[in-house]
């Protein structure tokens, strides 16, 4: 097993950019990629095209509480089997990134399957031009009774997503005034559900039971909308939603907004949200090229995600970021390589992840999720580092095998070279104590040299429980709770 | 016997909206009957508490704890303007706050408030997995404990050695250095906590000796592994667990029934059990679901309403009913529902200010008007 530096490097700029832009990927899939130029890969990756993942037909078949997509938690493994087995994973990873800002929640809008839309929706727009994804987000219907849209009507507002989308989905607090808030609800009243009445008392008194959930559609309402003259961010006319849309987006501070998330998601955890107006970003320079990016680029995600991929602060942000739970369960059940087919195994994937805090489809509030180092409370860690040692200390997974065939010689391995190994397939990690990688050693130590005799032998498979056992502590380790 | 143990509250919440008027029965009142021609007690079998109202038949144990004087029913608890999804009421519940968003648990707010510089790593705990939000605060330690006798890091390694060996190693991972940055640091800070409660929460089922046998139900479980922390004297104020599913549209008889009968079993033992082991004054036992059921039923079962039954149970609670029942009268419904003349805000500022003996206002975020259940 010998590896130019050069090679080194490439593998573990790949395996970098694979675990951002999706949720890691396997050493075979990296023999792949090394061989590839970089930047090629980048611009694949950005050009999805059709995704193939386990089919949904499958999924229903054997998790039929999935069907009626009524509850939060059951369409969530829906969502989390597309995140392990999707060959396009950046859609789910930028719907996953839509999903934390404009988190909308089971919680109110007691339905799973106005969920599923939006993310569908998220996966559909999401890597798009920014105004269409927003003037598509202010028809979705699960964010229509999200924010009350469906109470905001022409002489009586209501302000909830007239605010929301101004503080929490473009520009950020201090952009704009008060007044730019009840002109903006203005121009959005009459955008609402179709039967919106009817529907929002359903979903209230739940007394649709037992009769299943019922289909949301938008609807505009030209009776119940607002056409007067608006002032809006300076600009005067008889605004339309879209006029408003188109306005905000052209705005520096709504480029400089998306730009910090991006940033905060793909490259380095940046300090919570709130905080944004009042705490420079982390790397000023970055937000300037990402937002440059926005406005002389159409206000394009993917032309943004392209320069992110390809810059030095990308390369250099190796662990900056706490994986979120979402990234860390399905990365470890995608690098483990162990989901091939349905089982029963999502049923507790899921259950943890809100167990670690991350309840997909309902998050705890508008605000989204608190992320970065908030992730980590002394319940989540348990959690979290039982659920990694489990689906890695599992010998029998297709990922723990190859890395075992990989590492296969004549010649024992002393626990030194194993531990050495198995860092670099999982990560590569660098521990900087160390005492992390000494603990290891020690431990791995007391059962002798590892020995490797051939496939399918007792010994084979003594060596195979013995490295998963090494790979399982090292996804314990603190080092891998970031990604 | 004269306490001086730390007062302690045990909160058990009945998930999926337990059905009040089937729980606390308004059994004289005919409108009762006429509501719910399907779904209503035999008044014959009700367990009686007055000449108006009667607890569930299967609700025995607790209502041999009511003729002790030990149990306040507090009636018509809700909040203004009802939530009637399971999730959002719930946590109107967890944050005592009904019409703004907030995150940060009454319970979490509390623990900081007794322990601000989170000294214990086991001020509150969580039987059950996850973290309910009424637990849920940055920088509060707090534990969830699905199985104590599994409790930890590792469980799935059986072997004692083995998982010792592993912990060793845990332990040197996240140990003491100085760390790469301040992420690092603090996940070696958490991780150490995280160790550390578990050492102490591994010791206390060793401690533990009971004559009590609990009845075989999963309430009856968790609330014998809170005892059993409890009784290891580590310094936890707030226990928390949860029993349900409470959400009884279909075929709601014989479930509820069973439900109570969980409960109520699981209540009795583990009074006895702390009474037993000499907490019986320091423990108060607080029970609630997020919203009560509509007070027509729908031939099997009842939906969502508003207008809840809660319970405050313990050797130091003034037994008695608290709040005044809510009419079924038609002028008197809310669309169909209980109208909750009572506050739950108004508990929990009771139970922070005479039996925490800590400032309400800042954690239920404003002043209510407050019971007086506690006895002194």
């Amino acid at each position: 097993m010998v590896t130019t530096e050069r090679q080194t490097e490439q593998r573990s700029m790949m395996a970098h950019f694979m675990r951002r832009a999706g949720f890691g990927v396997t050493q075979r899939e990296l023999d792949e990629l090394e061989k590839l130029d970089y930047e090629d890969v980048v611009d694949s990756v950005l050009d999805p095209g059709l995704s193939n993942h386990l089919s949904d037909e499958l999924v229903l078949r054997y998790h039929t509480e999935v069907h009626e997509q009524r509850a939060g938690p059951w369409s969530a493994k829906q969502w989390l089997y597309r995140m392990v087995t999707t060959d396009t994973p950046i859609v789910e990873k930028i719907a996953l990134f839509w999903h934390g800002i404009f988190a909308t929640g089971y919680a109110k809008t007691n339905q799973a399957r106005a969920l599923s839309v939006q993310i569908d929706m998220f996966r559909r727009f999401g890597l798009g031009k920014f105004d269409i994804l927003l003037e598509e987000l202010a028809k979705d219907p699960a964010m229509i009774i999200w924010l009350d849209n469906q109470d905001n009507h022409n002489g009586a507002i209501n302000e909830n997503f007239g605010r929301e989308i101004l503080e929490l989905f473009s520009m950020g607090i201090g952009n704009y005034t008060e007044e730019d808030i009840k002109e903006c609800s203005r121009a959005f009243t009459g955008w609402t559900l179709k039967n919106a009445e009817y529907m929002s008392v359903r979903a209230m008194k739940d007394s649709i039971w037992p009769y299943g959930r019922i289909s949301w559609h938008y609807e505009y309402r030209e009776n119940d909308h607002d056409g007067g003259q608006k002032s809006f961010l300076g600009e005067t006319g008889e605004f339309n939603g879209d006029d408003i849309i188109r306005i905000i987006s052209k705005q520096e501070a709504a480029a400089e907004f998306i730009s910090r998330h991006l940033y905060d998601f793909f490259v380095a955890d940046e300090v919570p949200v709130p905080q944004w107006p009042y705490t420079p970003a982390r790397d000023p320079e970055a937000i300037r090229i990402l937002s440059d990016t926005y406005l002389n680029e159409d206000h394009n995600i993917t032309e943004m995600l392209r320069v992110l991929f390809k810059s030095e602060f990308f390369k250099n942000s190796r662990f900056e970021r706490v994986k979120c739970p979402a990234e860390y369960v399905a990365g470890c059940l995608r690098t483990s390589d162990v989901i091939s087919r349905p089982t029963l195994l999502m049923n507790e994937a899921v259950n943890v992840m809100e167990y670690m805090g991350q309840t997909l489809l309902n998050p705890p509030s508008v605000e989204g999720w608190h992320e970065g180092k908030e992730w980590i409370n002394s319940g989540s860690i348990v959690e979290r580092v039982n659920f990694a040692y489990d689906v890695w200390q599992n010998s029998d997974s297709p990922e723990v095998i190859d890395i075992t065939d990989r590492m296969a010689s004549d010649e024992a391995l002393d626990a030194a070279s194993v531990v050495e190994a198995c860092l670099d397939f999982m990560g590569p990690l660098v521990f900087t104590e160390d005492t992390t990688k000494k603990a290891i050693i020690e431990h791995v130590s007391k059962g002798g040299t590892i020995k490797f005799g051939e496939k399918s032998t007792a010994v084979r498979e003594l060596a195979e429980k013995r490295i998963s056992e090494v790979l399982a502590l090292i996804a314990s380790s603190k080092e891998y709770q970031r990604g | 016997m004269l306490e001086t143990k730390q007062k302690k509250l045990v909160v058990l919440q009945l998930s999926g909206g337990n059905d009040a008027l089937n729980t606390v029965i308004p059994y004289n009142d005919e409108s009762y009957y006429d509501n719910r021609p399907q779904v209503h007690i035999d008044p014959e079998k009700a367990l009686k508490l007055d000449s108006e109202l009667a607890m569930n038949p299967s609700m025995t144990a607790i209502k041999r704890l009511w003729d002790e004087g030990k149990v306040a029913v507090i009636n018509g608890i809700g909040y203004p303007e009802p939530n009637r999804s399971h999730f959002r009421s719930m946590d109107i519940w967890h944050t005592a706050e009904p019409t703004k968003v907030l995150t940060e648990g009454w319970i979490a707010r509390t623990i900081r408030e007794l322990d601000p510089k989170g000294e214990n790593v086991l001020g509150g705990i969580n039987f059950g997995r996850g973290l309910p939000r009424a637990m849920a605060s940055s920088g509060v330690p707090v534990a969830s404990v699905g199985d104590l006798d599994t409790y930890g890091l590792f469980p799935s390694v059986k072997n004692d050695s083995d998982r010792n060996d592993i912990l060793n190693v845990f332990s040197q991972m996240y140990g003491t250095g100085a760390g790469r940055d301040m992420v690092s640091e603090f996940l070696s800070q958490t991780g150490e906590d995280a160790l550390v409660g578990a050492d102490i929460l591994s010791e206390a089922p060793a401690k533990y000796s009971s004559s009590i046998e609990y009845a075989a139900n999963p309430l009856a479980k968790s609330l014998r592994d809170a005892a059993r922390v409890m009784f290891a004297d580590v310094g936890t104020r707030f226990f928390y667990t949860q029993h349900g599913s409470f959400d009884t549209h279909g075929g709601e008889l014989p479930v509820h029934s069973k439900l109570w009968e969980d409960v109520s079993t699981a209540v009795g033992d583990f009074t006895d059990d702390v009474r037993e082991h000499g907490y019986g004054e320091s423990t108060a036992l607080l029970i609630f679901s997020e919203f009560g059921r509509r007070i027509k039923d729908n031939g099997s079962g009842t939906d969502h309403g508003s207008g809840g039954v809660a319970f405050l149970i313990g050797d130091s609670v003034k037994g008695g009913l608290y709040g005044q029942y809510p009419s079924l009268k038609e002028k008197d419904q809310l669309n169909g529902d209980l109208y909750a003349n009572n506050d739950f805000r108004s508990v929990y500022t009771n139970i922070l200010e005479d039996w925490f003996e800590v400032d309400p206002v800042p954690i239920v975020n404003g002043s209510f008007e407050k019971f007086d259940i506690f006895e002194n």
